[in-house]
């Protein structure tokens, strides 16, 4: 592990599991996986393995959180103890409770919201293996859930980060790369109506830097937007897109 | 009082006089769209904190106390003394706050700030131990809201930075049979840089700072940058539930950066600071 450090992008341009800088990990959507929820999602980004389902809209519990003019999202991120090399003890962590505020937060701009006034809506994301870029990857598998519930919504989101590893700016960072690279710049879109709807950052950037790892994020996200589309054409027309029915 | 506390009727014709003079680029205190409310910063206002702050932005007051402990390391960082942000919103501080543990709001902002504190590597955590793996100094830092009347995020910041900066803690060595003991000596934290958070807010295709609570009602999202002090970006964090447009982000960072400088000058005056 320790000579492994300095050294997380090779003489070629290699990082540690083979990407080139703008590349992508194996991405894989699954739409309707669990039986009760009104609308649910799997999705296998890298090493995260993530389920999403979605209840609602429904009677608000309880009742003084119903808003008269619209529905209420309510999101709830969690890691199970056993997603992460140590055990994470189950109850939330502070980590997940500002998490579940940025991810409530990144997806409620999509949902038509006022078309069910004193409804709730329950995103619950639960991370059953995590690696690095969770909330994004949980982000995408949550818009994908919110479709599947068939939720009136103004855009799918599409979340993936961007950091900044042995002084290079890269896509969609590992666990590695998040804990040993310099910045980590998770970002969420809307990518039909062009708004971005989550960013954080940590690490040090430039301005400049900063810009470039935007403009990589928001690159990525796109890409991936196009996995979301096709895991929803999958499941309802039974056919990928770009075959037509 | 904020609006808030006021009827119905008369909140909704305040919000209405408010975003037509938003629509011209004004104000209701006569600022401009980028102008901060008077900073106050009050540093070792509690005696018996190893570091306090007092900051008043406006009517927004934060107060900030800063207490040093010697405690294990983390068993990943044997060689690194640790750094514990805290915030909480205290009831008194408005008629909608509740005792109770941090909630959501509270917890991101105590992590935003401590965030910056801790990306910027503004405390040398590295110089901060005693013995390897057994012995280091804890900095906690807690902040309290006193009062709210917007801008918590930067608030809290400035109250976290300016009782971490005049901080000053006892030191500990080790006898010879390799037991702890307090000396009489006490030292400043070991300072790097002095972070400044700037947090800019969207009211429909305005950008403006330092909203109070009335402005703070009509706002759609919030973007913090902070600065490291050395030109470099160190923490960002967004919220609210209507997010920001890519060129909105790229204009907010070049308002950022000068503001940052413009206020950490005011903040370094304030607490004797280089």
């Amino acid at each position: 592990m320790d000579d492994k450090l300095g050294k997380l992008i090779d003489e070629e341009g290699r990082r540690v599991d083979g990407r080139k800088f703008n590349e992508l990990r194996p991405i894989k959507i699954e739409v309707g996986v669990l039986k009760n929820a009104d609308g649910s999602a799997y999705i296998e980004h890298g090493g995260n393995k993530i389920v999403v389902a979605i209840y609602g809209p429904k009677e608000t519990h309880p009742k003084f959180m119903a808003l008269p003019d619209r529905a209420i999202l309510r999101c709830r991120y969690h890691m199970a103890p056993y997603s992460t090399e140590e055990r994470k003890p189950p109850q939330p962590s502070r980590r997940e409770i500002e998490l579940s505020k940025v991810i409530r937060e990144a997806l409620e701009p999509a949902v038509k919201l006022e078309e069910f006034p004193r409804t709730a809506i329950d995103v619950y994301i639960e991370v059953l293996q995590s690696d690095g870029g969770s909330r994004g990857a949980g982000i995408t598998a949550a818009s994908v859930a919110l479709a599947d519930a068939g939720i009136p919504m103004r855009d799918l989101v599409v979340g993936c980060a961007a950091g900044k590893v042995d002084g290079q700016i890269v896509l969609d960072l590992n666990d590695l790369e998040d804990k040993e690279g310099e910045a980590d710049l998770p970002v969420a879109i809307m990518p039909n109506i062009g708004q971005i709807t989550l960013l954080q950052m940590d690490g040090l950037l430039t301005i400049d830097e900063f810009k470039k790892a935007l403009d990589l994020a928001i690159e990525g996200c796109r890409k991936i937007h196009q996995i979301q589309r096709e895991a929803l054409y999958r499941k309802y027309f039974g056919t990928s897109e770009a075959e037509g029915k | 009082m904020m609006i808030s506390q006021r009827g119905y009727f008369i909140e909704n014709l305040r919000k209405e006089q408010m975003l037509q003079l938003l629509a011209k680029g004004k104000r209701l205190d006569d600022r401009g769209l980028l102008d901060y409310r008077p900073l106050k910063i009050e540093v070792g206002v509690i005696e018996k904190a190893e570091g306090s702050a007092k900051v008043s932005l406006g009517d927004t007051q934060v107060i900030a106390g800063v207490k040093v402990e010697v405690d294990r390391p983390f068993p990943d960082t044997p060689d690194k003394g640790l750094l514990i942000v805290n915030a909480e919103v205290l009831p008194l501080a408005s008629a909608y706050s509740e005792p109770g543990p941090p909630d959501e709001d509270a917890i991101e902002l105590a992590r935003v700030v401590d965030r910056g504190v801790r990306e910027s590597e503004m405390i040398g955590l590295e110089k901060l131990v005693i013995e390897p793996g057994r012995y280091v100094y804890a900095v906690f830092v807690d902040v309290n809201v006193l009062n709210i009347d917007g801008n918590l995020f930067d608030a809290t910041s400035y109250a976290v930075v300016a009782a971490l900066a005049t901080a000053k803690y006892r030191k500990y060595e080790l006898t010879e049979n390799g037991e702890l003991k307090a000396t009489d000596k006490y030292e400043k934290l070991p300072i790097t840089t002095v972070p400044i958070s700037i947090t800019a807010f969207r009211i429909g295709d305005v950008i403006l700072l330092d909203p109070n609570a009335d402005e703070e009602t009509l706002v759609e999202a919030r973007l913090t940058f902070t600065f490291d002090g050395r030109g470099n970006l160190c923490a960002a964090q967004m919220g609210g539930s209507k997010g920001f447009s890519k060129d909105q982000i790229l204009k907010i960072i070049e308002i950022a950066k000068l503001k940052a400088e413009e206020i950490g000058g005011l903040l370094r005056r304030q607490i004797g600071y280089g």
